[in-house]
């Protein structure tokens, strides 16, 4: 074995070497760009940050997977008491537990993955002042570990569907697009809460009362068609009100077609998405030295 | 030392294409408050920024405030420059605090420089700490693969490695437990393993071999000594002397953020045993003629480094040539470890030394040490003599730094933590059969 390496090394320093390019370390001022690239060159690490996580996740638990599915499953029960008997909410002509769940998968997979993301630098303190490594695969390991989460929690709303009748139309197809709006926002704003963090451990506080203030400001237990226009088009300010009303139009068929409402909620979440991608990047060069 | 000529007549021809990394003028500015409580509170900020505009309106008046920031602050590394040349080993030493750590960390990317910059040709590795990112649910297997990845190998070549790196580790039976159930041994092996199969071109090392049982630290030494001969770039911080000396062919020695000497290794090594362990910056080998000479442990020339076993009692020699009177005489021993802290300052009283006056002449002062205990590593000892002239002017004179290899076995629980490792007499005996419940 030594032997092996020792030959290739020998060839190596033969042999001309690639013209390999110079990296300059330098101190950075204001803004810098984001490096997509690089992020994209460590895109194994990534993998296997995202492959950790899903595996970490659900070690020691008795329940497994089964939470990925409780937590949702649970709510629905409990909007589909409150709200959906004893406050007859109308549920735009779908059986009132189909119209929450299918509101609440995609709606736990942002609020895990905000969550997540937000808590996601501080928790990789030993790898940070270690390795290098372009930081943002922290947070966007995170959130796409959710993924299987999601997943698994759709797998029951498909059940939920079949039980129920619900036949789905081909508008199914646009549904990976409102997934990806779901991960921007979660990814955008958890890109702004992770930095944050860094500096302000008080972040650690506020994204549970964020995420519960969220969840009511969501058309998830109601439906927005309760808002008159242009209130219902300004509610689009909230870009997990476009994902859920965009989730259920797709997979139920609700009258809720995107419009001006899901228009607004895919330019918050972009805006959402850069602003945060800039922030967590000017912040990055503090990380080691700060967490 | 053929190629000396031939070296030279390379540097000037194609200077740039032959260096892998330029240091110039870096410099890491951190902020002490910053440092020792390492995030504030939002309330922290909220506050300050309320009170920023009052202190701005009193400055006029207490002009002591700009002082007062700039003492919060230190740089820990400081108009730093030198340059590595490709294929060459660099040992990296100074004293605890000195910016050895720093400096790695900036030439790794893990943090900015606040001034200068640095140019680095190839493909870097770094080794700051063996085991970043092992996690204690997963397999050796799954943190072979994981670890592998966070230092930037790819998952082909990692596959490639991956029996090669178990066999090193010599963990071929467990590497589908989960690591929590490694001893501390298995796991540093491992981890250590893994980071050695790393093949950048050029490879930043930090203390990662002061790790696991002496057997394995051999191995480990062997290891980068095949690196090293393999011709890669390589800068290795160590406290381990001798490894700097017997792996690295120049060295940089730091003090205080700076670089005070940079040169061969073996010269590096004696300028910070010499000059960066001293500490005193006032201490004269000689003065007026009055000096030490031949430091001896056990008999033994002062040359080499001397050889003893941590639990044995040991003697301390040296000629002591008097030029002319010291009044309130005071013989000092003192004994240092590598990371430069004084472990022993031992100093007689004038009860013992003829009344304190030591007249001119050849004196021999011997020391009988008991055995110290001191865990297996390189400390370094030497003598002082301190007093006064006649005329009431104070005068000190220290001899040469003498090099201590302690030997004996340290097995892998953790003991290299401690400072002393006592051949302690253990008893256990058995009160009753069962507890009681």
């Amino acid at each position: 074995m030594a032997t092996a390496s020792g030959i290739k090394l020998g060839a190596r320093a033969a042999g001309e070497r690639p013209q390999a390019t110079i990296m300059r370390i330098a101190p950075s001022r204001g803004w810098v760009s984001l490096k997509l690239r690089e992020v994209w060159t460590y895109r194994e690490l990534l993998y296997f940050l995202v492959w950790r996580d899903i595996k970490v996740r659900y070690k020691q638990t008795a329940l497994g997977a089964a939470w990925a599915v409780i937590q949702p499953f649970f709510t629905m029960v409990v909007f589909s008491l409150f709200f959906g008997r004893l406050g007859r909410m109308p549920s735009d002509n779908v059986p009132y537990p189909i119209f929450a769940y299918a509101a609440l998968v995609p709606w736990t997979f942002f609020a895990n993955g905000l969550s997540e993301s937000s808590n996601s630098l501080v928790g990789s303190a030993n790898l940070i002042k270690k390795v290098y490594f372009p930081r943002l695969a922290v947070p966007v390991a995170a959130v796409l570990a959710g993924l299987v989460d999601f997943a698994v929690a759709f797998v029951v709303l498909v059940g939920m569907m079949l039980y129920y009748g619900v036949q789905p139309t081909a508008h199914v197809l646009w549904l990976p697009l409102f997934l990806l709006l779901a991960l921007a926002t979660a990814l955008g704003a958890g890109l702004w809460l992770s930095a944050l963090n860094v500096q302000f451990r008080d972040v650690r506080y506020v994204v549970p009362f964020v995420t519960q203030f969220w969840l009511f400001a969501t058309p998830i237990a109601y439906p927005s068609s309760l808002l008159p226009e242009p209130w219902h088009t300004v509610y689009g300010l909230n870009p997990m009100a476009g994902v859920v009303e965009g989730f259920r139009w797709a997979l139920v068929g609700t009258n809720t077609r995107p419009g001006a409402l899901v228009a607004l909620s895919a330019l918050v979440a972009v805006l959402l998405l850069t602003s945060g991608a800039f922030y967590f990047r000017r912040m990055e060069k503090t990380f080691a030295d700060v967490v | 030392m053929s190629g000396n000529d031939d070296d030279q007549a390379r540097r000037q021809t194609d200077l740039d294409n032959d260096i892998a990394i330029k240091v110039e003028r870096l410099g890491k500015r951190y902020r002490i408050g910053a440092r020792q409580e390492s995030y504030r509170t939002l309330r922290e900020t909220l506050t300050e920024t309320a009170v920023a505009p009052l202190r701005a309106l009193r400055a006029p008046f207490a002009r002591g405030n700009g002082h007062a920031r700039r003492a919060n602050e230190i740089w820990a590394l400081k108009d730093v420059s030198f340059e590595v040349r490709r294929g060459e080993a660099v040992g990296v030493i100074g004293r605890n605090g000195a910016g050895k750590s720093t400096l790695l960390k900036i030439l790794s990317r893990i943090t900015e420089p606040t001034a200068g910059y640095a140019d680095i040709e190839g493909r870097v590795g770094s080794l700051l700490e063996v085991g970043t990112g092992f996690h204690p649910e997963l397999t050796g297997r799954e943190n072979t693969y994981l670890n592998g990845a966070i230092l930037g190998m790819r998952r082909a070549e990692i596959a490639r490695k991956f029996d090669e790196i178990v066999a090193f580790a010599e963990v071929e039976k467990f590497i589908d437990t989960p690591v929590k159930h490694y001893s501390s041994g298995m796991y540093l092996r491992l981890a250590f393993s893994v980071a050695a199969h790393l093949e950048p071109e050029i490879l930043l090392v930090d203390e990662v071999l002061a790790v696991g049982d002496m057997a394995f630290q051999k191995k480990c030494l062997g290891k980068m000594g095949d690196v090293t001969a393999e011709g890669r770039t390589v800068l290795f911080v160590s406290h381990n002397l001798g490894a700097v000396k017997e792996l690295c062919q120049s060295a940089v020695v730091l003090k205080d953020g700076a670089v005070v000497f940079r040169g061969p290794a073996v010269e590096g090594v004696a300028y910070y045993s010499r000059d960066t362990l001293a500490g005193d910056a006032d201490e004269g080998l000689s003065d007026r003629g009055t000096r030490w000479r031949e430091v001896r442990v056990n008999g033994a020339g002062s040359t080499a480094a001397q050889e003893i076993a941590g639990v044995e009692p040991f003697r301390v020699e040296a000629c002591l040539e008097v030029r002319d009177t010291f009044v309130e005489a005071r013989l000092k021993w003192r004994v240092d470890d590598a990371a430069g802290n004084t472990l022993i300052y031992n100093v007689t009283n004038n009860a013992e030394l003829a009344a304190g006056e030591l007249g001119a002449g050849l004196y021999r002062v011997g020391v009988e040490v008991p055995p110290l205990w001191l865990k297996p590593g390189i400390y370094t000892l030497f003598f002082k003599l301190t007093g006064r002239r006649a005329s009431g002017e104070e005068r000190r004179v220290t001899s040469e730094r003498v090099t201590l290899n302690v030997t004996g076995r340290l097995n892998n629980h953790g003991q290299d933590r401690a400072v002393l490792a006592p051949p302690l007499r253990w008893s256990l005996a058995r009160e009753r059969a069962a507890t009681v419940s």
